[in-house]
């Protein structure tokens, strides 16, 4: 015989209903203690092919409002993070922040996204005045382009044309005393690898004006086989190779390249290299590739820096990622913003934020400055060296100067027309 | 276009040689994909969209029993019997429940499995992209063949992928499981009815099917990253593959793949920035010209 359930509600769904009306009732009491904290809302990508820089931008935020929280929080408001997955899609993106803010009343805003969605995220920032902070898009015109400036907008990631001034400089250097004229690139086939491709020609030319181009290759992003790439350069025959190829396709492109054995054959200048995610996972990383930092302990060469990476691998079992230290950058900046105006609220930090220079150690003098008039972070450690195949990795990188720097980018934004 | 770059390429010997080896590369490992595929859609009549699944499974089997063992021929041996297993459980499990249904019914339970799959990995191996490295005895020079690169690795890679053409052409056409087979995939009623399982032939075929894909994870491990979702792209190239070659068929299986790998290989030489549109040109020119594929049998 076979037991039928009586219908009607039992006694366990009553006990529910029972305890989720209870819930709610006493919702509005929880809310109401909690009323002297800030909600800080980050949109970033928590799923998919990226999904490490995202998660990676979520723990050393963590690791940075924990700290401000035990030191009294923001203007004496505990800071409560709400972080949520965009998939990397940048409707997503946007999506997710205006909800964020219109729903989980969000009062800041940490836009942890790839340039796709920091633009679009960017005009939700726009639309809602809220106070938003980039973390992550590299790309140059979001706070060079003045149609793009917004009061209540800045980013603490690293901008292109720095790293390209930076790495065209230093490739020139040793192009001249290696004598190395006929070059090749390598560079994933979309904005990002063809503007930064550009951009690196431009400064290694102007610095080394004998250097030639004699062969481009653009792979598809995430393509799983780079052999006819290869061996194409092979043909070609180049001095040098500059790739801006990144995470796994760096190491698949390394692994298949080192089997024809082309790091013997010519200078390789891969400037995503030296970022803890690839340098840890490709198994026979060739000696001497030269490669831009993104995140390294060892350099800036400080205490401070070093000790941040152990805490940060300590607390995660896993080094910090170039995403790491822009995001914990915005959290240090937010913190002292709100300490100088002695508020938490986004316009009086915005204010406060404008020309702000505050210790940190991702500083290449020990600070870095968030500029008044782009809202960009400037006086960051930036810089060049060889790789090894054990830590430290690269154990010497030679510093880009940021008086080079700054000339070089004024001339370069007059050129585009922002200026 | 650079054809100049092409011309020069096809005029001497060491271009010639190095664009090759490395279209063959290319071809070997998605000939492995591709005719497991086509296998299994001659035989069972199912498109198996999730088959890219197995060639990420057959990958990371290798690399963990790499790490394990140190030993590289039981890496390959955990690809290939790891997958064959899996194919086995997938088949009798899940897709032999959806033979009868329509066409739709099916992909649809492939594609759940796709993202299961992606998912399952993700779990057990975590996010982010891993590297099983190339074992010691293959970190060699390079040979120089007539002037031309090829890494001895790639010289085993196309050795084993060629061994499993041969021996697939041969047990098939010849031996008595490969008759029944055949059998099968043309009349599986008269076959049941002469007292053959038929479940145990499908269930075979799958396994089979998956146990290639694996390998060719399995082998393409050492050379390429390792991600979830890492089939997917493997998969739509064999699937031009087998459009090419013809559906069912293990020798256009082979052709497609081959000219699919030396249209790469020699396509972006001369056309660096239209590589890939070379590979769907080339199908469409193929299905107009002949829309059962090269090999194709005529629908009956």
């Amino acid at each position: 015989m076979t037991r039928t359930r009586t219908p009607g509600i039992s006694r366990r769904s009553t006990l529910a209903l029972m305890g989720a009306g209870a819930m709610t009732f006493a919702a509005p009491w929880v809310a109401r203690a909690q009323a002297k904290t800030i909600k800080i809302g980050m949109p970033t990508i928590l799923s998919g092919r990226v999904a490490q820089l995202g998660t990676s931008s979520r723990n050393a935020v963590m690791l940075e409002v924990e700290k401000v929280n035990a030191a009294g929080g923001l203007a004496g408001r505990q800071i409560e993070m709400v972080i949520r997955d965009s998939k990397g899609q940048p409707q997503e993106a946007a999506r997710v922040a205006r909800e964020l803010v219109n729903t989980d009343g969000c009062e800041l805003l940490i836009d942890a996204e790839a340039s796709s969605g920091a633009f679009a995220v960017h005009e939700v920032a726009r639309d809602l005045g809220v106070f938003c902070i980039h973390t992550n898009s590299e790309t140059s015109a979001l706070t060079a382009d003045p149609k793009q400036h917004i009061p209540n907008a800045f980013r603490t990631a690293r901008q292109g044309v720095h790293d390209s001034i930076v790495g065209g400089s230093y490739a020139a250097a040793i192009a001249k005393a290696k004598g190395l004229k006929k070059w090749a690139t390598c560079s994933p086939d979309y904005a990002y690898g063809r503007d930064t491709t550009a951009e690196f020609t431009l400064y290694l030319k102007r610095f080394a004006p004998e250097v030639e181009i004699i062969s481009e290759s653009w792979p598809k992003l995430f393509q799983p086989d780079y052999t006819e790439v290869v061996t194409k350069i092979l043909q070609a025959k180049p001095q040098a190779l500059y790739s801006c190829l990144w995470g796994g396709d760096l190491t698949s492109y390394i692994d298949q390249a080192n089997i024809y054995a082309m790091f013997g054959q010519m200078e390789v200048f891969a400037v995503n290299m030296a970022d803890y995610t690839a340098l840890t996972v490709v198994k026979n990383l060739p000696k001497g590739i030269h490669s831009g930092n993104r995140y390294i302990k060892t350099f800036p060469a400080t205490p401070e820096n070093a000790a941040w990476g152990d805490a940060y691998k300590a607390k995660y079992n896993e080094y910090p990622t170039n995403w790491s230290w822009e995001n914990a950058t915005a959290i240090m900046l937010m913190a002292e913003a709100a300490k100088k105006a002695n508020s938490a609220d986004g316009k009086k930090i915005a204010e406060a934020l404008k020309g702000l220079t505050i210790k940190c150690p991702f500083g290449a003098d020990g600070t870095v400055t968030m500029r008044g008039d782009d809202h960009t972070l400037v006086g960051y450690a930036i810089g060049w060296g060889t790789t090894i195949p054990q830590e430290p990795y690269v154990p010497e990188v030679k510093a880009g100067d940021w008086k080079t720097i700054f000339e070089l980018e004024a001339e370069w934004k007059k050129s585009k027309g922002y200026t | 276009m650079d054809l100049d770059a092409l011309a020069g390429c096809l005029a001497s010997s060491a271009c010639l040689v190095t664009q090759t080896t490395s279209g063959l590369i290319i071809g070997m490992l998605l000939f492995l994909v591709a005719v497991g595929l086509t296998l299994i859609f001659g035989v069972l009549k199912v498109v198996n969209f999730s088959h890219g699944a197995f060639y990420m499974f057959g990958a990371y089997f290798a690399m963990t029993a790499y790490q394990l063992t140190g030993s590289f021929a039981l890496a390959m041996l955990a690809g290939a019997a790891g997958t064959a297993i899996l194919g086995l459980i997938f088949e009798r499990v899940f897709m032999s429940r959806v033979y009868g249904a329509d066409v739709l019914m099916q992909l649809l339970v492939c594609y759940a499995f796709v993202l299961i799959f992606d998912d399952v990995v993700r779990i057990i191996w975590g996010p982010e992209f891993k590297a099983m490295g190339m074992p010691s005895a293959f970190q060699v020079m390079p040979l120089f063949i007539a002037g031309g690169v090829v890494p001895p690795y790639y010289l085993l890679l196309i050795g084993v992928a060629l061994v499993a053409a041969i021996v697939l052409g041969i047990g098939l056409s010849r031996s008595r499981i490969g008759k029944v087979i055949r059998a099968a995939a043309n009349n599986p009623g008269m076959v049941s009815a002469l007292g053959i399982n038929t479940g145990l032939i499908y269930g075979g075929v799958f396994a089979l099917g998956g146990m290639l894909a694996g390998l060719a994870g399995a082998l393409a491990a050492p050379v390429r990253s390792l991600t979830p979702g890492m089939g997917f792209s493997v998969l739509i190239e064999s699937f031009i593959v087998t459009v090419i070659g013809g559906m069912g068929s293990i020798l256009g299986a082979l052709i497609g793949a081959l000219l699919l790998g030396l249209i790469r290989s020699f396509g972006s030489l001369g056309f660096p920035l239209f590589t890939e549109g070379l590979m769907y040109l080339f199908m469409v020119i193929v299905l107009v010209s002949k829309p059962t594929g090269l090999f194709g049998k005529e629908a009956a």
